[in-house]
C-alpha cells in the first residue's frame, strides 16, 4: 500500500448507470411491499421486478468496483476510505439492531412486570407476569419458549469457530498460504450455510411443536425479529463471503491488498456478536 | 506517489457529461448537490402547499374545506415531507457542494454511491405523494406516527413506511459520505481543529444520522409487524405497550432536531464572520459546543413525553437534561454576537438571514426552554405553543439558515450575482410574515388551543385569521425567491472572483464560478480557525 499522506490524487469514478438503476429497484421494492402486505395483487409482481433490477444492478456495480480495483485505481486514499465507510455502515446496522434490543429490555423490565401489577389486575385478573411464558394478558393460545441449551447453544459454536476459519483463512492470505486461505474461507461459508439451516430447522420446530410464533405476544415477537434479522445477516454475510470466495480462486487478492476479504470479515464478526447477545439475552437470561 | 501512476487515467475524467445523462448518472458533487437542493425546493414547495390548506381550513371555524381525515393527512404530510424531504436534503445538498471546496477534496469520498443517496429520494417522495390516492388515503398519524394510530389504517401508512425506509438508507448512505470525506480527504494542512464550522456541523450531523435513522427504520418495521404480521410491540394484550412506541420514536426523533439545527448553526458561523469582516469568536468552543450538543441530545428524548405518566425521576432528569443543552446553544448565540461586536459590519442578503436567524432562533430556544420544564410542558403539550416553538427554529432555524447559504454560496455555484434589491425584499418580507403567522401560535397555545385539529372554539378566531393571513403572505414571498434565483441564475451580473469582502474559506479561494472538476489534485493549505486560508499552493482545476 503506498505512503497515504503523499497522496495528492484521488480516484473519481466516471459516470454510472448503477445508481438510478438502484433507485429504480427501491421504488418497486417499497411500493411492491406497500402493496403486497395489503394483498393487492400486483405488488408481488413489483417486488420480482425490484429484486430482479436489484441484482442486476448489484452485480453491475460490484463488477464496476472489482474492474477498477484490479486495475489498479485503488491506492492508500481510496482504501481507507473504503475503511471508514465499511465500518460506518457497520455502526448503522448495529443501530439497527439496538432498536429491537431496547424493544426487547423494554417489554421485559417495563410493559410485561407492570401489565402484571397491582394496578392491572382490574383489567387483566387472570394475567401474570413471566417471561418467558405467558407475555401478555390477551395471549390465549399456550405456548413454549426456545430452550437455550440445546440447538441454539449448538449454533454458538457453529458461529464461533466460523470466526476462527476466517481468521484463519486472514492468516493464510497475508503469509501466502493459499491452501488455508482457501480452506478456511470454503469452511466458513460452509459453517454459515449450517448455522442457517439449522435455524430453519429451530424455527419449524419452534412453529410446529412448541406453538411459537410471531403472535405469541412480547417473548414471541422479539424472539423471531431478533433471530429473524440476524439470520438474515448471516445470509448475506454468507454470500459475501462467497463471492469473497470466488474472488479468491481468481486470485484478485494479494497479501498487501484485499480489503473486500477484510470488509467481509469484518461483517461476519459484526454478526457474531449480535448472536452472542442473542444468544445471551434471547435465549439464556 | 500517485500522481505519476494514476496519470495514466487522467484524460478521460475531464469531459463534462451533458443531457439528462449528465445528471441521472452523475458522479460530480456540485451536479449531484444541485440536484439535492432543486429536489428540497420542490419538496418545500409541496410541503408549503399543504400547511396553505391547513391554514386555508382553520381561517374560522366550523370545517370549510376539509373532512377531518383529509386535514389530518395533511398536517402528516406537511411535516414528514418538510423534515425528509425538505431541510434534510437541503443540508446533505449544502454539504455536497460546499465540502469539497472547503477542505480541498476533489469530489466526495464515494461519488457513484453518493448519486444514489440522491436518486433515493424521488422514489420514496413519489410513495408519499402517492399515499394520498390510495384508499384510506395517506397516512393521518402526524408526522410522529404513534402507534396505535399508525397500527390502524390504510396502505398509506405502508407506503409511508417504506418511504422512510428508503429515506433512511439515502441519508445513511450520505452521511457515511459526508463523514469519510471530511476524515480522508482533507487537503494537507486542513487539520480538523482548522476546519470551518460548515465541515464540523456537518460531520457531527452525519454521525447523528448514522446513529439514529437505523432506529426509526426499526421502529416502523416493528409498526409494519403489529400492522400485518401479528406482533404485539405496541398492543398490551401481547405484552407490549404504546408508550414503548415514543420511546424508540423519540431517540431517534431528537437528535433528528439537532440534525436540522447544526447544519444552520454551521452556515451562520461562516456568515456572520464574513459581513462583520472578523473571525469568528471563539471557535474551538464552538467545536465543543456542537459535539456537546450531539452528546445530550442522545440523553433528553423523554421530554417529548412528560404526559405519558412518567415517573417523577424521569422527569426531571429529562428536564434538567434538557435543560443543560440550553447552554451550548447559548454558547453558540454568544460567540456569534462576540463575532458581530465591534466588527465593521454590513448586511446584504446573506447576512440579514443570518441576524433573522440569531434572534428568531433565540426566541425558539427559548419556548423550548419553557416547554421543557414538566410542570409547564402538561399544560403545553400538543397545543398550538409547540407549532409555534418549532416553527421558530426549523422555519426561522433551518429555513432561513439555508436562504442565507443559498444567497451566500449563490454567486461561487453559479458565476452570477442574484438581485440584491429582490434578496433584501425577500427577506424583509418573510421577517415579517413569518412572525406574523407563528407568533400568534403561542398566544394560542397558551390559551388552550390544541394541534392537529381541523376546527377549533370560536374564542381562538380572531389569531388563526391573522396567522392564516400570515402564512399566505409567506407563501407567496417564496415565490419571489424562486423568480431571483432562476432569473439570475440566467441573466445575473457576472460575479466577481470573490464578492464577499470578508470571506476567507478554502472555496473563496478557487476561480468563480467554481469549476467542473476543482482540487483534481489536493492543494496545500496553512489554515487559520474556522477554515481561514492564509495561503494555499497547488490544487489543479478542470
Ligand atoms: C411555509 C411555512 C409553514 C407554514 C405556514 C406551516 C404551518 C404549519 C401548520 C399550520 C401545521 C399544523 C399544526 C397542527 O395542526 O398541529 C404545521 C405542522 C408542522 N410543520 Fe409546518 N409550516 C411551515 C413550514 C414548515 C417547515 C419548513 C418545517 C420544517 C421541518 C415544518 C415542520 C412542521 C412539522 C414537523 C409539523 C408537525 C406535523 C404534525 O403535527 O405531525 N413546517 N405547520
Ligand atoms: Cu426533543
Amino acid at each position: 500500500m503506498e505512503s497515504v499522506s503523499h497522496q495528492t490524487h484521488y480516484f473519481v469514478p466516471q459516470p454510472s448507470r448503477w445508481p438510478v438503476v438502484g433507485a429504480l429497484a427501491l421504488f418497486c421494492l417499497g411500493l411492491g411491499a406497500a402493496l403486497a402486505v395489503n394483498g393487492v395483487g400486483f405488488g408481488k409482481v413489483s417486488l420480482g421486478v425490484g429484486f430482479a433490477i436489484l441484482f442486476y444492478m448489484l452485480f453491475g456495480w460490484f463488477g464496476d468496483v472489482i474492474r477498477e480495483s484490479l486495475k489498479g485505481e485503488y491506492h492508500g486514499k481510496e482504501d481507507t476510505s473504503f475503511r471508514w465507510g465499511m465500518g460506518w455502515f457497520i455502526f448503522s446496522e448495529v443501530m439497527f439492531f439496538a432498536a429491537f434490543f431496547g424493544a426487547l429490555f423494554y417489554v421485559r423490565t417495563i410493559s410485561v412486570p407492570e401489565l402484571g401489577n397491582f394496578e392491572h389486575k382490574l383489567l387483566y385478573p387472570d394475567f401474570a407476569a413471566a417471561w418467558p411464558l405467558s407475555t401478555g394478558p390477551g395471549i390465549t393460545q399456550p405456548y413454549q419458549a426456545m430452550a437455550a441449551w440445546g440447538l441454539p447453544a449448538i449454533n454458538t459454536l457453529i458461529l464461533l469457530s466460523s470466526g476462527a476459519t476466517l481468521t484463519w483463512a486472514h492468516w493464510g492470505l497475508i503469509q501466502g498460504k493459499r491452501a488455508s486461505l482457501t480452506i478456511g474461507l470454503g469452511a466458513t461459508v460452509l459453517l454459515g450455510v449450517l448455522f442457517l439451516s439449522l435455524q430453519a430447522y429451530e424455527y419449524r420446530h419452534a412453529m410446529h411443536e412448541l406453538n411459537l410464533t410471531l403472535a405469541s405476544g412480547a417473548y414471541g415477537m422479539t424472539f423471531y425479529m431478533l433471530t429473524g434479522f440476524h439470520g438474515m445477516h448471516v445470509l448475506l454475510g454468507a454470500i459475501i463471503l462467497a463471492v469473497v470466495w470466488l474472488r479468491v480462486m481468481r486470485g484478485h487478492f494479494n497479501p498487501e491488498h484485499h480489503f473486500a476479504f477484510e470488509a467481509a470479515a469484518w461483517y461476519w464478526h459484526f454478526v457474531d456478536v449480535v448472536w452472542l447477545l442473542l444468544f445471551t439475552l434471547v435465549y439464556w437470561l | 506517489m500517485a500522481i505519476s501512476t494514476t496519470a495514466g487515467h487522467a484524460p478521460h475524467a475531464h469531459g463534462k457529461p451533458t443531457g439528462l445523462w449528465r445528471w441521472l448518472a452523475a458522479t460530480n458533487h456540485k451536479d449531484i448537490g444541485s440536484m439535492y437542493l432543486w429536489f428540497s425546493f420542490t419538496m418545500f414547495l409541496s410541503g408549503g402547499v399543504m400547511a396553505l390548506c391547513i391554514r386555508a381550513e382553520l381561517f374560522q371555524p366550523g370545517l370549510q374545506f376539509f373532512q377531518p381525515e383529509l386535514f389530518n393527512q395533511l398536517t402528516t404530510l406537511h411535516g414528514l415531507v418538510m423534515v425528509f424531504g425538505a431541510i434534510m436534503p437541503a443540508f446533505t445538498g449544502l454539504a455536497n457542494w460546499l465540502l469539497p471546496l472547503m477542505i480541498g477534496a476533489p469530489d466526495m469520498a464515494f461519488a457513484r454511491m453518493n448519486n444514489w443517496s440522491f436518486w433515493l429520494l424521488p422514489p420514496a417522495a413519489a410513495l408519499l405523494l402517492i399515499s394520498f390516492f390510495v384508499p384510506g388515503g395517506a397516512a393521518a398519524a402526524g408526522w410522529t406516527l404513534y402507534a396505535p394510530l399508525a397500527t390502524q389504517m390504510g396502505m398509506g401508512m405502508d407506503l409511508t413506511i417504506f418511504a422512510i425506509h428508503i429515506l433512511g438508507v439515502s441519508s445513511i448512505m450520505g452521511s457515511i459520505n459526508i463523514i469519510v470525506t471530511i476524515l480522508n480527504l482533507r487537503a494537507p494542512g486542513m487539520t480538523m481543529m482548522k476546519m470551518p464550522m460548515f465541515a464540523w456541523a456537518s460531520l457531527i450531523t452525519a454521525y447523528l444520522i448514522i446513529a439514529v435513522m437505523p432506529v426509526l427504520a426499526g421502529v416502523v418495521t416493528m409498526v409494519l409487524t403489529d400492522r400485518h404480521f401479528g406482533t404485539h410491540f405496541f398492543n398490551a394484550a401481547g405484552g407490549g405497550d404504546p408508550v414503548m412506541y415514543q420511546h424508540i420514536f423519540w431517540f431517534f426523533g431528537h437528535p433528528e432536531v439537532y440534525i436540522m439545527a447544526l447544519p444552520a448553526f454551521g452556515i451562520v458561523s461562516h456568515i456572520i464572520p464574513t459581513f462583520s469582516r472578523k473571525p469568528l469568536f471563539g471557535y474551538t468552543s464552538m467545536v465543543y459546543a456542537t459535539s456537546s450538543i450531539a452528546v445530550l441530545s442522545f440523553m433528553v428524548w423523554a421530554h417529548h413525553m412528560f404526559t405519558t405518566g412518567m415517573p417523577a425521576t424521569a422527569q426531571l432528569f429529562f428536564m434538567y437534561a434538557t435543560m443543560l443543552i440550553a447552554v451550548p446553544t447559548g454558547v453558540k448565540v454568544f460567540n456569534w454576537i462576540g463575532t458581530m461586536w465591534q466588527g465593521s459590519m454590513s448586511f446584504e442578503t446573506p447576512m440579514l438571514f443570518a441576524v433573522g436567524f440569531v434572534c428568531l432562533f433565540t426566541i425558539g430556544g427559548l419556548s423550548g426552554v419553557t416547554l421543557s420544564v414538566a410542570a409547564v410542558d402538561i399544560q403545553l403539550q400538543d397545543t398550538y405553543y409547540v407549532v409555534a416553538h418549532f416553527h421558530y427554529v426549523l422555519v426561522a432555524g433551518a429555513l432561513f439558515s439555508l436562504f442565507a447559504a443559498i444567497y451566500y454560496w449563490f454567486p461561487k455555484m453559479t458565476g452570477k450575482m442574484y438581485s440584491e434589491p429582490l434578496g433584501k425584499f425577500h427577506f424583509w418580507w418573510s421577517m415579517i410574515w413569518f412572525n406574523v403567522t407563528f407568533f400568534p401560535m403561542h398566544f394560542l397555545g397558551l390559551a388552550g388551543m390544541p394541534r392537529r385539529i381541523p376546527d377549533y372554539a370560536l374564542q381562538f378566531t380572531d389569531f388563526n385569521r391573522i396567522a392564516s393571513i400570515g402564512a399566505f403572505c409567506f407563501g407567496l414571498g417564496q415565490l419571489i425567491f424562486l423568480y431571483n434565483m432562476l432569473r439570475s441564475i440566467r441573466h445575473g451580473q457576472a460575479a466577481p472572483h470573490k464578492p464577499w469582502e470578508g470571506a476567507e474559506t478554502l472555496e473563496w479561494q478557487i476561480p468563480t464560478p467554481a469549476p467542473y472538476h476543482s482540487f483534481v489534485e489536493a492543494p496545500h493549505v496553512e489554515a487559520g480557525d474556522n477554515g481561514v486560508i492564509h495561503s494555499m499552493t497547488g490544487g489543479a482545476h478542470h
